[in-house]
């Protein structure tokens, strides 16, 4: 438990929201202690709050504060955070492992090689460092079902680019700050170009309309320039992932 | 079946309702109508439930027919409007016989008009709404010669009006403090508090950009913050300095420091500020916020009573015999 230090804490968002703070730095125990109080509201199923959700290291609660004070629901949460240590959670049930094909460096994602140097390592070093590390989805966010997913070796703790790239396609993998992005949507991003893959993170006509979930594993696995082009005319997969329970 | 055919689509018309709850944690917004006030004024006027879809139009309508009578109501950014040529008002229900055309021309202040049908448009749903979320990929903008389905009419009164609350020209807007409020200087919170600002060319369903007169905002150098939840109405502050209102279709998380957010009572006025109107901000507690909020919604519940039958002036009926072969269709207030 964390009674010794300044975490979590809790924060107004708007009207109707209250926002629990587990960290101001994305960690691991941060990130899966979000999760696991989420899911415990989720639980919960206060009738006055409307909405759960996370971000890298926090739970977001929206609610009718006309009919619950903003004060008790505060008092709610605090009693449920000391119930348990968050930050020793397991990671969420349900995962599942990823295996999304992705074509490194150019001609599509034109920043490898620049992120590979930030890194301090060759190209080649930075495919294969990329594709044996197993990432989690630590979020979804900014764009429907679009992953931040962490968290790479500290060598890849690179900068985001001072200007932004005006547009990178939907299935754009970018880095930055030790987490990943595949992108939902065409997007401008500050973060760094460094493959393309044909995985849709959101298909609004789809049963299940988003792909992925918080808690996931995802490999990105290298594929040659022909093995993508057959991949982006094969309409019967999303972009030729894979995909296995975990537990 | 009822279906609304559109001859002609202005440029930016979806269908909206309410938007989508409970997908935050995948990252989609609730998109929905961005003035949701005029969705309500319009199920008042038809008297059905503000749950139902109707189309929004951003800046111009469009020529809509209907192949069945069709009650509708118009609400939201007054539009120039017809019907069969003959001028509709706005803020008011009205009657569409079959095959008659309705046009529906530019706004003449505010930003988005709405055409509300009786039945609500019955577009499937997707993920639990009808509303198109033009940022995530949801449903696209009307064109024309497509063709909506509408859901059932329970049926009442066409020819009323409804006294709306004036939004449509800029104005004051009230904040609240957010999450990233304290890590503005207090300087910098009163300098926000005492500027006026223009509402930028740059407005879609996302946000709003709007220009401060005098130099921009911002935290003191070298602060940065993790990315965290947005909420509609909040101020983000860019690198610029020109503040962003955020609206329903905008991410669910941003990096961008948030000066304040508007109350959701005011987030109608910021939505329907046109380009070049003016804007102020003032900050106000939690406690005045949910007082307003609790007004608000008792003022929005009593709407449907605060409709009236339309004075109407006999000479510009044109088709004043038709409207007593359509029985159930209207009220007795109808009558001239």
């Amino acid at each position: 438990m964390n009674t010794q230090t300044d975490w979590p804490q809790i924060a107004h968002v708007g009207l109707n929201g209250l926002l629990v703070r587990f960290a101001d730095h994305l960690t691991e125990p941060a990130n899966r202690a979000a999760l696991a109080f989420r899911a415990a509201l989720a639980r919960e199923t206060w009738p006055e709050v409307e909405e759960v959700s996370t971000s890298l290291t926090s739970t977001y609660i929206t609610f009718d504060p006309l009919h619950l004070p903003h004060a008790a629901l505060i008092a709610r949460l605090q009693s449920l955070l000391r119930s348990t240590d968050w930050y020793a959670a397991p990671p969420p049930d349900g995962r599942r492992l990823w295996r999304i094909p992705t074509l490194f460096g150019l001609p599509h994602a034109p920043q490898l090689g620049e992120a590979a140097s930030l890194a301090g390592l060759t190209e080649a070093q930075a495919i294969h460092a990329l594709s044996t590390t197993r990432t989690r989805v630590l979020t979804l966010g900014f764009a429907p079902g679009q992953p931040y997913l962490g968290q790479l070796p500290p060598e890849w703790d690179i900068p985001r680019q001072t200007t932004l790239t005006p547009q990178v396609p939907a299935g754009a993998l970018v880095v930055a700050v030790r987490q990943l992005v595949l992108f939902a949507n065409p997007s401008p991003t500050g973060w760094r170009h460094i493959g393309q893959t044909a995985f849709r993170c959101f298909l609004p006509d789809a049963p299940d309309p988003f792909a992925l979930r918080a808690g996931d594993e995802v490999e990105f696995c290298p594929v040659t320039l022909s093995e993508y082009a057959n991949i982006q005319s094969d309409t019967c997969s999303n972009g030729g992932a894979t995909m296995v329970p975990l537990s | 079946m009822s279906q609304l055919h559109i001859l002609a689509a202005g440029p930016s018309l979806t269908v909206q309702d309410m938007g989508r709850i409970g997908h935050i944690a995948s990252g989609l917004s609730r998109g929905g109508a961005a003035d949701t006030l005029a969705l309500v004024e319009g199920a008042a006027l038809l008297r059905q439930s503000p749950g139902l879809a109707a189309l929004e139009m951003a800046g111009f309508g469009g020529r809509f027919t209907c192949t069945t009578p069709l009650r509708i109501a118009l609400t939201g950014a007054p539009m120039r409007a017809t019907l069969n040529d003959t001028p509709l008002d706005w803020n008011a229900s009205h009657l569409m016989r079959a095959h008659s055309i309705l046009a529906i021309g530019g706004a003449q202040a505010g930003v988005y008009g709405y055409l509300n049908v009786a039945g609500g448009i019955n577009t499937p749903l997707i993920l639990g709404a009808r509303a198109t979320h033009l940022a995530a990929g949801i449903g696209a903008a009307l064109q024309s010669g497509q063709t909506l389905p509408l859901g059932p009419d329970v049926g009442g009164p066409t020819g009323e009006t409804l006294l709306v609350t004036e939004r449509f020209h800029g104005g004051p807007a009230r904040i609240i403090a957010s999450l990233q409020t304290a890590l503005f200087s207090a300087a910098e919170r009163a300098r926000f508090a005492a500027t006026p600002f223009h509402r930028d060319a740059r407005a879609n369903r996302q946000g709003v950009r709007l220009l401060p007169q005098g130099p921009g905002f911002g935290l003191s150098k070298g602060q940065s913050i993790l990315s965290e939840i947005i909420t509609p109405g909040d101020i983000q502050i860019p690198g610029d300095g020109a503040p962003f209102v955020l609206l329903p279709e905008a991410q669910t998380t941003g990096g961008y420091p948030r000066i304040g957010t508007v109350i959701p009572a005011d987030l109608p006025r910021l939505a329907q500020t046109p380009a070049g109107a003016a804007l102020r901000f003032t900050f106000i507690s939690l406690e005045q916020a949910l007082e307003i909020e609790a007004k608000d919604r008792s003022a929005r519940n009593t709407l449907p009573s605060l409709c009236r039958p339309r004075l109407r002036d006999p000479a510009r009926i044109a088709d004043l015999l038709s409207y007593q072969l359509i029985s159930g269709m209207i009220t007795g207030r109808e009558e001239p």
